[in-house]
């Protein structure tokens, strides 16, 4: 049948499963946007291209679907980079259709043209461009089977307006996609996988490393099973965080710059780390030099270049990790670690007692109190998604996530402005699902216009703004190293509760902790974006630190409340 | 120490580009870098030479088996190989010199393929030490203007470019 090239682009998406796209027309698009209205598929227009991206990668990371965005040339693609390289730095599969200026323009700087695929070539997993409408189905199947196999990612393709209004005979497609250089799914070696179980034998202080592959592989019943029969406990990156239940006993807890104390400690002195898809980010290792230099590696993940790359492994497992822990599985052997989780649960007590959660109500209104009441309000059944910063980490450690796949953050590139884009995205993704964006004041602003993008499309997520006044992260970065000189931090906000009503939201704000509840109660009942600007303290900081660069055993530990020294000490 | 890694790719645009951007962004330096056809249709052969330590060509490897459009990659630096260099130089020939330059040529297996009033173009291939060599034997005589394509290189034997395991498990993250 006689079809053109936009119309070809929304046939193929169909043919993918494509139900949602997230988007913004302009001129380089209009032929595909013109298409769009005879497709039964459900455009979201944000207000800035970026809030499509983070959407699109939203929407992928709590469906484990393609995440789709959509861009004009010029400035629409350029707007899309920051969400491209937050995806790319965190695996999330999405498929971005940008509009690129004719065929006979490119080169010849018309308006609005860019070399997108040029600026986006080391943030994607792949890219194209297309300007021969007779390729365009071929691409953009490729392009979503790229950016879903293997270690997913990002993949762009930019189509040329003349390759979009292009008329062909055509016919679809579902043979096979065949790419001689491209192997999403190796496969480990049986004598690599016995070598792996001698070390995991032979080992009396093992920690487990459990990293984004955990979800992304599906392996949470895997790595449970494992961590059970070896009597292993598991250390979770950011993005590793909910694939195994926070209230599970092995979990220890988040490790790294903010990982509590008896985490890197259990790190640094374990005779042998199982890092399963994780990639050994500098904020999870410290200094790499001081690394658990006692201890053996054991790395499996999906992508050869991240094995070696930072720590090296004494055995590299390449391959998905639920398959190849299933191998395990099949021979690997019961173990106990008494003593060695005896050792760990030592040295928790400590840090239970300077822990925040155990300061008496001083009247001031904390985050992890906040945040830690979000969690009991919810029943811990939200999913959050979050910023970067402060209250990233302070989600991290009293949010107890149970549930795989509730936490939403973008924890590679550290994007401000990702929290309430991408919790949009959560929610067309999991309807059923509560949804909470936990966002800093000053990241909320950088994608507050997506207000108006929740209130069109009729969108329910609550969003918490832990607003401190500051940008909180930098400021402790300020005080901790830099003197206490504020350069750039201090905040003045707007009004954020009226920001909401002038969105036809409703907005609230708590400034006691005895208002947390009702507060929360009241966004979860109240149809509509809810909005809840919590007042909290304006020089508070995230504890423990890693500063960076150091050795992950050198923290700078949660200072110990004065009122509690005193029992604090019969304790130790 | 330097090493040579031979690229097998797909012959698409911007392929040359994928390859040369990937060691821009890791901060890896191209010695040199060479590109052709090669007699499968659509299929490009790269050599690039790479100054690193043997850990970092595996992480220069592993990242290039990350383009979609790499076929095949393998280091070559320790198997044996026959490697080659062309070069041209265009050098000053004056009845003084003529026949001084012709017995060089000759000595190096070089070639005149090139002859005017006062110039000569020389062409010689070899290996970059012999190259070099014959360069700097000239350079006193006043060469003009020169072009290199860079190393290319093959292994010795029968048996082509020795292909991974299959399974995309390259050998250069074997432990």
């Amino acid at each position: 049948m006689k079809k053109t090239g936009a119309q070809i682009i929304w046939e193929t998406l169909l043919q993918e499963g494509v139900e949602v796209v997230f988007g913004y027309p302009g001129g380089a698009n209009l032929p595909m946007y013109d298409a769009m209205l005879d497709y039964p598929v459900r455009h979201v227009l944000t207000r800035h291209e970026q809030g499509a991206a983070h959407m699109a990668d939203g929407y992928a990371r709590a469906s484990g679907k393609v995440g789709v965005a959509m861009a004009t040339s010029g400035p629409g693609a350029t707007n899309l980079v920051t969400g491209i390289a937050t995806a790319c730095m965190d695996s999330s599969p999405m498929v971005c259709i940008t509009g690129q200026v004719a065929s006979r323009f490119i080169g010849y700087d018309a308006f609005q043209e860019t070399d997108v695929t040029g600026i986006t070539l080391p943030i994607t997993k792949h890219n194209y461009l297309v300007t021969d409408v007779h390729e365009m189905a071929q691409v953009l199947r490729e392009a979503f089977f790229i950016a879903r196999t293997g270690r997913p990612g990002p993949v762009l393709v930019d189509i040329a307006k003349d390759a979009q209004q292009a008329s062909i005979e055509w016919e679809p497609d579902d043979s096979p996609i065949r790419l001689p250089g491209y192997r999403p799914h190796p496969h480990t070696l049986p004598a690599d996988i016995q070598k792996a179980l001698e070390l995991i034998h032979a080992a009396r202080r093992p920690v487990i490393l459990a990293g984004h592959g955990v979800l992304l592989s599906g392996a949470m019943r895997e790595l449970r099973e494992f961590a059970e029969r070896t009597h292993t406990p598991v250390a979770v990156t950011l993005l590793g965080i909910s694939g195994l239940p926070a209230s599970h006993p092995l979990n220890l807890g988040m490790m790294g710059m903010h990982g509590e104390a008896w985490v890197n400690h259990a790190i640094q002195e374990s005779d042998l780390l199982l890092a399963f898809g994780m990639r050994f980010d500098d904020r999870v290792t410290g200094n790499l030099k001081s690394y658990a230099t006692g201890a053996k590696k054991i790395h499996i993940d999906i992508d050869p270049s991240e094995v070696n790359k930072n720590v090296p492994a004494d055995v590299a497992l390449i391959g998905d990790l639920r398959e190849t822990l299933g191998w395990i599985l099949e021979s690997v052997e019961p173990c106990q670690h008494n003593e060695w989780m005896e050792y760990i649960a030592a040295m928790m007590g400590d840090a239970s007692v300077r822990d925040i959660q155990n300061l008496p109500d001083s009247g001031n209104l904390y985050a992890a109190h906040v945040i830690n009441d979000l969690w009991r309000y919810t029943g811990g059944n939200a999913l959050v998604t979050t910023d970067v910063g402060q209250h990233q980490m302070w989600t991290a450690q009293y949010f107890k996530f149970d549930y795989p796949g509730t936490l939403i953050t973008s924890g590679g590139l550290g994007t401000m402005g990702f929290g309430l884009p991408a919790a949009i995205g959560a929610k067309m993704a999991r309807p059923e699902a509560e949804v909470w964006a936990v966002v800093g004041d000053g990241g909320f602003q950088m994608t507050q216009a997506e207000l108006a993008t929740a209130a069109q499309e009729d969108v329910k997520v609550n969003v918490a703004i832990i607003d401190n006044g500051y940008l909180g992260m930098v400021r402790q970065w300020q005080e901790f190293f830099y003197q206490r000189r504020y350069a750039a931090t201090p905040m003045r906000n707007p009004d954020f509760v009226k920001i909401a009503e002038a969105h036809g939201l409703t907005g609230l704000r708590v400034t006691q902790r005895s208002e947390v509840e009702d507060a929360v109660r009241k966004a979860q009942n109240t149809p509509g974006t809810v909005l809840i600007d919590f007042k909290v303290e304006q020089e508070d900081s995230v504890y423990p630190m890693v500063p960076a660069g150091a050795d992950l055993h050198n923290m700078i530990r949660r200072p110990m409340p004065s009122v509690l020294v005193e029992s604090a000490n019969d304790t130790i | 120490m330097q090493h040579t890694l031979v690229a097998l790719v797909e012959d698409k645009p911007g392929v040359l580009n994928r390859v040369a951007s990937l060691f821009r962004r890791r901060a890896f330096n191209i010695e040199s870098l060479a590109v052709g056809h090669t007699d499968q249709p659509g299929i490009s052969r790269m050599t690039i030479v790479v100054d690193s330590d043997d850990t970092s060509v595996e992480r220069v490897t592993a990242y290039l088996y990350k383009l979609v459009n790499v076929i095949q990659v393998r280091d070559l630096t320790a198997v044996p190989t026959v490697s080659r260099d062309l070069a041209m130089i265009k050098i000053n020939a004056n009845p003084e010199n003529r026949t001084h330059i012709m017995q060089t040529v000759d000595v190096f297996r070089a070639r005149i393929v090139d002859v005017t009033s006062n110039s000569f173009i020389i062409e010689i291939t070899g290996d970059e030490e012999k190259i070099s060599g014959f360069v700097e034997v000239l350079r006193p005589l006043g060469i003009i203007e020169m072009v290199r394509t860079g190393r290319v290189t093959m292994a010795r034997g029968a048996t082509p470019l020795p292909s991974t395991n299959g399974n995309g498990y390259h050998p250069a993250v074997e432990i």
